[in-house]
């Protein structure tokens, strides 16, 4: 099928503001977004320029805005598209080039909650026991791919880039809820600062975005009520 | 940004290989460590492995290292270094519990324990049936390795130059002294001077149509190294695992036919039972794919064009596959829009992993040659190495046992070194040759797309390199290598920008893969025996008398030299391979 695909382009090197550009290509129903842009970049247009590697939903590199939502370019099929597909940047961080952004802010903030084992007591010669019921609690929160498409579909976000956004709170669930970490304590007091979870007004733009289909809203609220039992 | 940089040791590759090398490398407080990576670190496709990593915990049922060392040698087709074998079963068990130790999120078994389920080759009591080896999460094994020790790299302060491509060794009087690379950014050169440098760029499955590998994996070290004079090993052995996504490569876990899944044709019928009656579907990847390309060619492929192969899971539990399989469930619904709980799923062998590659020892030193020479300060671990461990044929679930076994030792060996040894010099020409080289690529007359002429790489890889291999097809394939070559020195680079010129960066890559490719194709015409993932239908037997070597290939002028390595065996003679 004929596509006509819209992209925002921004070449640092000779824009000053981003311009729409248009293409033409034939497609298959069931090639994946991806294919479109490579298509673009190989046939048409060697500057066009986004990240990608794995082009299975796995390494979270191509997240982008794409007829109005995020997604990444590679889990999502023409035929769910149609024949007009319109592809930006994420929104809420510094775009480089193109599809490029800048995502140090983003893994700054990942970086605020701790995002990495804690227990100081020492390990047991085998592994540490732990309940399937137990590995269920934040079974859902290890599956964060870092693509970014949660947190820069927020609004809250948009307007205050400081806000540390789901995906770091996503990533700070997966630490409170696992039965063998001691660090809780210091994740909630982080979530609880003027920029943390309560920013969050669940406004379910995350939940939506994510690739992965993790319930990020709900975790979100497990989060909130975690900070209200233990009281920090 | 400066863009001269000092470090004792320098990582290049930060998937599970190079993560786990520069946490051991860095435990030594008097030692810097710099990690460099094409990639952020969480892209690596390590985070793509599903299945699980090998080891025997004998948390499901009876286990020794012992065993799993037999398989091993077995499974690669006593290709294998046996010493090699016998120190990863056993390091295997402890790096597992260390991953555990910091915090990695395995599947559990009702007592809390790590989960294990059973694997391709993976057997119990040298060979009678098939044991619970692989240790698991869901089927994203992989993606918790990587994210695990991404997390302890952020815990421990780990330097990271992300986006950093390199693209040379500084190489002086034969030693490693540093790397060149090429930040995307700015479209930079930098140079990196070291006492030490540890490769861990992974694989180079994208010389092939069809593969489950990332597009990042392109064996840019393996071509570098080579393009220095040295070595690479066992080229020829290269996996294809049985269950891609038809037509598009994207795997689907071994993992599935360990939960019970079964390979079926046309007729509906259970082939493997016919090439591998013990132990059926979970028979080896290369007796696997072998028995898939059969079955279509003589006819009994399913779908229109009788050209795949269907693997079964509908008899299985659906629950209890959206638990233990949900990734590739949901690849398959996305990409095929078939839904495995219901209906089996079209799949084809897949190019899918490099048993070959920069030849290191034990202690993961890069050599030289065939007599273990050691090159001072260069280290090399995971998929871009050939410690030979996998021999002709990788079992699944080795190579993240790999990464993390190999990965720390060589971070702790460059750790060693760099202690021992001073800065030595640099000459200051040392990005001459790189400067060259992106110049000879910018500036090329622009014939051909980069595109154009990796898609014709890519089919005849296919159709002439792959599962099944003869004097004609290969022959065929180094002329049309030639060919390839001559195309591109006209290779087109519209993008004449600095930033983010990601259209260069696949220019060169380009030219890597076509590297990678030649080693194979040279190193299995010159192998005239069939052995492991190695198959030549014009030599079908493995001859062990002329053959039981390793391939060592240097490029040499326009073309390469073959030389060879013996095998170290132990304990367990060849025998001929039957499951
Ligand atoms: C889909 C899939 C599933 C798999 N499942 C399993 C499994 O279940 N069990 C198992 O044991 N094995 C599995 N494997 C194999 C295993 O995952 C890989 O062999 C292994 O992850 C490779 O790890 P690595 O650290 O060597 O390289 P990678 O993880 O590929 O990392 C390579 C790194 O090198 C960097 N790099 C590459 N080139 C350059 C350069 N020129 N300059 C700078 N940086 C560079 C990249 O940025 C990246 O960080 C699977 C493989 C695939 C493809
Ligand atoms: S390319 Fe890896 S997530 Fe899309």
């Amino acid at each position: 099928m004929q596509v006509t695909v819209k992209i925002k382009r921004f070449n640092p090197e000779v824009d000053k503001r981003p311009h729409w550009e248009e293409y033409k290509l034939e497609a298959r129903p069931t090639d994946r977004v991806l294919d479109v842009l490579h298509e673009i970049k190989w046939e048409q247009d060697g500057t066009l320029a986004f990240r990608r590697s794995c082009a299975h939903g796995i390494c979270g590199s191509d997240a982008m805005m794409i007829n109005g939502v995020n997604r990444l370019a590679c889990k999502l099929l023409v035929k769910d598209l149609g024949d007009h597909i319109v592809i930006e940047p994420i929104r809420g961080l510094p775009v480089l080039k193109d599809m490029i952004v800048d995502m140090d802010p983003f893994f700054e903030s990942y970086e605020e909650v701790l995002p990495y084992f804690i227990n100081d007591d020492p390990p047991p010669a085998q592994e540490r026991l732990q309940s399937p019921e137990d590995r269920a609690l934040f079974d859902a929160t290890t599956k964060c791919i870092l693509c970014a498409a949660c947190t820069t579909s927020c609004p809250i976000f948009w307007t205050n880039g400081r806000y540390i956004g789901p995906a770091a709170i996503v990533n700070a669930h997966r630490f409170i809820f696992d039965s063998r970490d001691q660090g809780a304590g210091q994740r909630l007091e982080v979530m609880n600062r003027m920029n943390g979870v309560w920013r969050c007004r669940t406004a379910y733009n995350c939940t939506e975005a994510c690739p992965r289909d993790i319930p990020i809203t709900q975790a979100i609220e497990q989060v909130k009520r975690e900070i209200a039992r233990t009281a920090v | 940004m400066k863009r001269a940089h000092k470090y004792d040791v320098i990582v290049v590759g930060a998937g599970g290989a190079g993560l786990m090398a520069a946490r051991y490398a860095s435990q030594n407080p008097n030692v810097s460590v710099a990690v460099i990576t094409k990639l952020y670190p969480t892209r690596s496709h390590t985070g793509a492995a599903q299945g699980g990593v090998g080891a025997a915990l004998g948390n499901v049922s009876e286990d020794h290292p012992e065993w799993h060392a037999f398989d091993t040698v077995k499974g690669g087709d006593y290709l294998t270094d046996q010493d090699v074998a016998e120190v990863f079963a056993r390091e295997v068990v402890e790096a597992v519990y260390e991953l555990e130790h910091m915090g990695l999120p395995f599947s559990r078994t009702p007592d809390g324990r790590i989960a294990q389920r059973k694997f391709g080759g993976h057997t119990r009591e040298f060979g009678k049936s098939a044991v619970e080896r692989a240790c698991y999460a869901a089927d994203r094994t992989g993606h918790m390795i990587l994210q695990t020790l991404y997390q302890q790299s952020i815990k421990n302060k780990v330097t990271f130059f992300n986006e950093f491509h390199v693209l040379d060794l500084v190489m002086v009087d034969g030693a490693c002294r540093g790397v060149v690379a090429y930040e995307l950014a700015t479209g930079e050169l930098h140079t990196f001077h070291s006492k030490a440098v540890i490769l861990a760029t992974g694989g180079s499955g994208r010389m092939f149509g069809v593969t489950s590998n990332a597009h990042a994996l392109t064996g840019d070290l393996m071509s570098i190294v080579w393009r220095h004079g040295l070595p690479i090993e066992d080229p020829e052995f290269f996996q294809f695992h049985p269950t891609g996504l038809y037509r598009i490569g994207v795997l689907l876990t071994e993992g599935a036919r360990g939960e019970g899944g079964i390979l079926r044709n046309a007729n509906g019928e259970r082939f493997m039972e016919r090439y591998a009656p013990t132990i059926k579907d979970l028979a080896p990847r290369d007796m696997v794919s072998r028995a898939m390309y059969l079955e279509i060619r003589e006819g009994r492929g399913a779908g229109p064009d009788k050209d795949y192969i269907l693997l079964d899971l509908t008899h299985i539990d659906g629950d209890i596959i959206e638990e233990r399989l949900p990734d590739i469930t949901e690849f398959a619904r996305i990409y095929l829009g078939v839904d495995p709980i219901k209906e089996p799923v079209p799949v084809q062998p897949t190019a899918h992993y490099a048993m070959g590659g920069v030849p290191t020892t034990l202690e993961t030193n890069v050599i030289s040659d065939g007599q273990n020479t050691i090159v001072p300060g260069l280290y090399a671990a995971g998929e871009v190495a050939c410690v030979s461990l996998h021999g002709a044929n990788r079992l699944g679930t080795n190579s993240l046992g790999d990464l993390i076994v190999f990965g720390r030792r060589a971070g702790m060996e460059a750790a060693r070194y760099a202690q021992e040894v001073q800065f030595d010099y640099l000459p200051p020409d040392n990005q001459e040759p790189t400067r060259e080289m992106l110049e000879r690529t910018r500036g090329g007359s622009g014939k051909e797309r980069v595109s154009h002429i990796r898609k014709d790489l890519q089919a005849t890889m296919m159709d002439n390199a792959s599962v099944f291999r003869t004097e004609e097809t290969l022959t065929t394939q180094l002329r049309v290598l030639e060919e390839l070559k001559e195309r591109y020195k006209d290779v087109l680079v519209e993008d004449q920008g600095q930033q983010y010129n990601t259209e260069l960066m696949e220019a060169v890559e380009l030219g890597f893969l076509i590297d990678n490719a030649e080693m194979l194709v040279n190193a299995a015409l010159n192998r005239t025996e069939s052995r492991g993932a190695h198959s030549r239908e014009d030599y079908k037997e493995r001859d062990d008398e002329n053959w039981l070597k390793h391939t060592m290939i240097y490029r040499e002028g326009n073309g390469v030299r073959i030389d060879y390595k013996p095998v170290t065996l132990g304990k367990y003679e060849p025998k001929p391979r039957v499951y």
